[in-house]
């Protein structure tokens, strides 16, 4: 029989050894990280951008700029060149005032020059072949003649 | 934006205030139903009072027209009139500060009159005035004419009250050698640029001086709205509608023909003689619109009826001839084959418009539409093609037509 005095001095001698053992893992543990850390670095960044990005998704949750090939924000077609339209071509009117004609790359530029002579437009420099390949190709005549069938009708039945 | 229009024309002039930033300094002063211009970005519908099918073809500038089932009242009410606007609608209307000022070289000695003088020196007329627009119909016109593309609905026929432009000019006293007026308004130039006058047109003498052609103040027996030209504009019915002023501040008597922006060719201009679809038209061979041709729009029933077999179909509709009167109204159903007369009503005043109306039989179940052609004093009548291209797509005044299904 152990003395019951002994016993307890022990168990606690027990204890603390155990408790540094745990230590000494943590701490080896800890070495082992920081040297894999050390050699390949990333690792901790995958994590951090992660995080990082969810967090400006939730933040600014852009909406899309485009839906079926229209430009959202102003109604122009998904093109080349548009930015360049948008800069140039709505700050003085809507973007409806291109959207709703049509015209060959001639009747675009008499419709710029006109603006250049009568309404204040800048030169247009570089951009203007540019703006022209847009609109030549997105807002061109449509073939038509003298009286089109009635499209688009909305039947309903007539109540007296 | 249902929601965002109810929000606004359930605000105050405190809470227009609150979605601007700032408080409105004298908001108390603000006409009734008047805009600041910064919300003028905002929803039309509520902003304007427009009906809710209208079709905004532009938002800087407000260009916004009506359907022809919408133009079925007798008299436009503004909710139903179209937008034709060339500038910004102008901001800081104050009306107890607003004058009308008549000069110009045919003008010995120019007179400012305030508002309450027009109202209070001058005999009050009230007249019903169709107005339409001179590029009304331009979508149909191929090749394309650049502008607005209007289809059927930049007409209107409000009452408009005020006084007689002959009336003031006497008051004032012109020379013999006038030839025509030019109107200024308020409007300002998109670029924002206040040098820049926006549109500045007008009528010669011989339509000055019809009893119709005034200085309103009153649109359907209220404050004309602000889309339409609050608190004064110059209204000549039958011509286009560009040369009836609004925000109207100026009016020069002139010894030539006006020549104000918008004057210039090819605005507002055909081509003097016949030219082929497509043709370029050299600027001196443009000759300025005067009096618009006769047209008419089914009002009722909306296009795309559906009727049962054995039934009548009852229409009706408005018919207009510039200066003209419509003399004649006929309906078809069978593509212009033949013609049936319609009841055609005398017009409430000269240049008003005149209703039409007609029982309609179908002989069988199928597919229909139903023309309708007017025809003026002098003989002439609606093509039902397009009328000849021009290159700024004016005039059209091609028949218009309804589908109706009989089954």
């Amino acid at each position: 029989m152990i003395d019951p005095e002994r016993q307890k001095i022990l168990d606690e001698v027990y204890g603390h050894i155990k408790t540094v053992t745990r230590l000494v893992f943590l701490l080896i543990a800890g070495v082992v990280a920081l040297v894999y850390y050390i050699i390949n670095p990333s690792i901790l960044d995958v994590k951090f951008n992660t995080e990082k990005s969810a967090l400006v998704a939730e933040a600014e949750a852009p909406l899309p700029e485009y839906e079926n090939g229209i430009h959202l924000a102003t109604g122009f077609k998904e093109g080349e060149n548009l930015q360049l339209v948008i800069n140039n071509c709505t700050s003085c009117h809507s973007a409806k005032m291109v959207t709703q004609n049509r015209a060959t790359r001639d009747g675009w530029l008499t419709m710029i020059r006109w603006m250049q002579e009568t309404q204040n437009l800048w030169d247009l420099g570089d951009s203007e072949p540019l703006i022209l390949d847009y609109l030549a190709k997105y807002y061109a005549p449509e073939k038509a003649g003298r009286r089109q069938p009635l499209t688009n009708i909305d039947w309903y039945e007539l109540e007296d | 934006m249902k929601s965002r229009r109810n929000f606004i024309k359930r605000s105050s002039i405190a809470t227009l205030g609150a979605l601007i930033g700032s408080r409105i300094v004298f908001g108390n002063n603000l006409p009734k139903d008047y805009v600041p211009v910064i919300l003028q970005d905002g929803d039309p519908y509520s902003m304007f009072k427009k009906h809710k099918e209208m079709v905004v073809l532009n938002n800087k500038p407000w260009n916004i027209e009506t359907l022809p089932h919408l133009l079925d009242d007798k008299v436009t009410p503004n909710e139903k009139m179209f937008i034709r606007n060339n500038g910004l609608i102008p901001e800081d209307i104050d009306v107890n500060k607003w004058t009308l000022t008549i000069d110009g070289e045919s003008v010995s000695n120019p007179k400012t009159y305030t508002l309450q003088e027009l109202k209070t020196k001058f005999p009050q007329h009230t007249y019903q005035l169709t107005i339409e627009c001179g590029g009304n119909g331009r979508k149909e016109f191929n090749p394309p004419a650049k502008g607005n593309q209007w289809e059927y609905g930049a007409v209107s026929c409000a009452e408009w009250t005020g006084v007689r432009l002959a009336d003031v000019l006497k008051d004032v006293g012109i020379k013999g050698n006038a030839v025509y007026i030019g109107y200024y308004g308020a409007d300002v130039h998109l670029t924002g640029n206040p040098e820049k006058v926006v549109i500045s047109r007008g009528v010669p003498m011989s339509k000055v001086m019809e009893d119709e052609t005034l200085i309103a103040f009153k649109m359907n027996g209220k404050e004309i709205p602000l889309a339409h030209g609050y608190p004064l504009r110059l209204v000549a019915g039958g011509w286009p509608a560009s040369v009836s002023g609004k925000w109207l501040k100026r009016i020069a008597v002139r010894n030539i023909v006006h020549d104000g922006p918008k004057m210039e060719s090819p605005s507002y201009r055909v081509p003097c003689k016949p030219v082929a679809p497509g043709d370029k038209v050299k600027d001196e061979d443009m000759c300025i619109i005067e009096s618009m041709p006769v047209k008419s729009l089914i009002t009722y029933p909306k296009t795309g009826a559906m009727i049962d077999k054995g039934k009548t179909l009852n229409i009706r509709g408005h018919a207009w001839a510039g200066d003209l009167e419509v003399s004649q109204m006929e309906y078809s159903i069978d593509f212009g084959a033949t013609w049936k007369p319609c009841k055609l009503e005398k017009p409430a005043n000269r240049l008003a418009w005149q209703h039409f109306s007609a029982t309609v039989s179908f002989p069988e179940d199928g597919y229909y539409e139903v023309w309708a052609r007017a025809t003026d004093s002098s003989g002439s009548a609606q093509p039902m093609v397009l009328p000849n291209w021009n290159p700024k797509g004016y005039l059209n005044n091609a028949c218009h037509r309804i589908a109706v299904k009989v089954k």
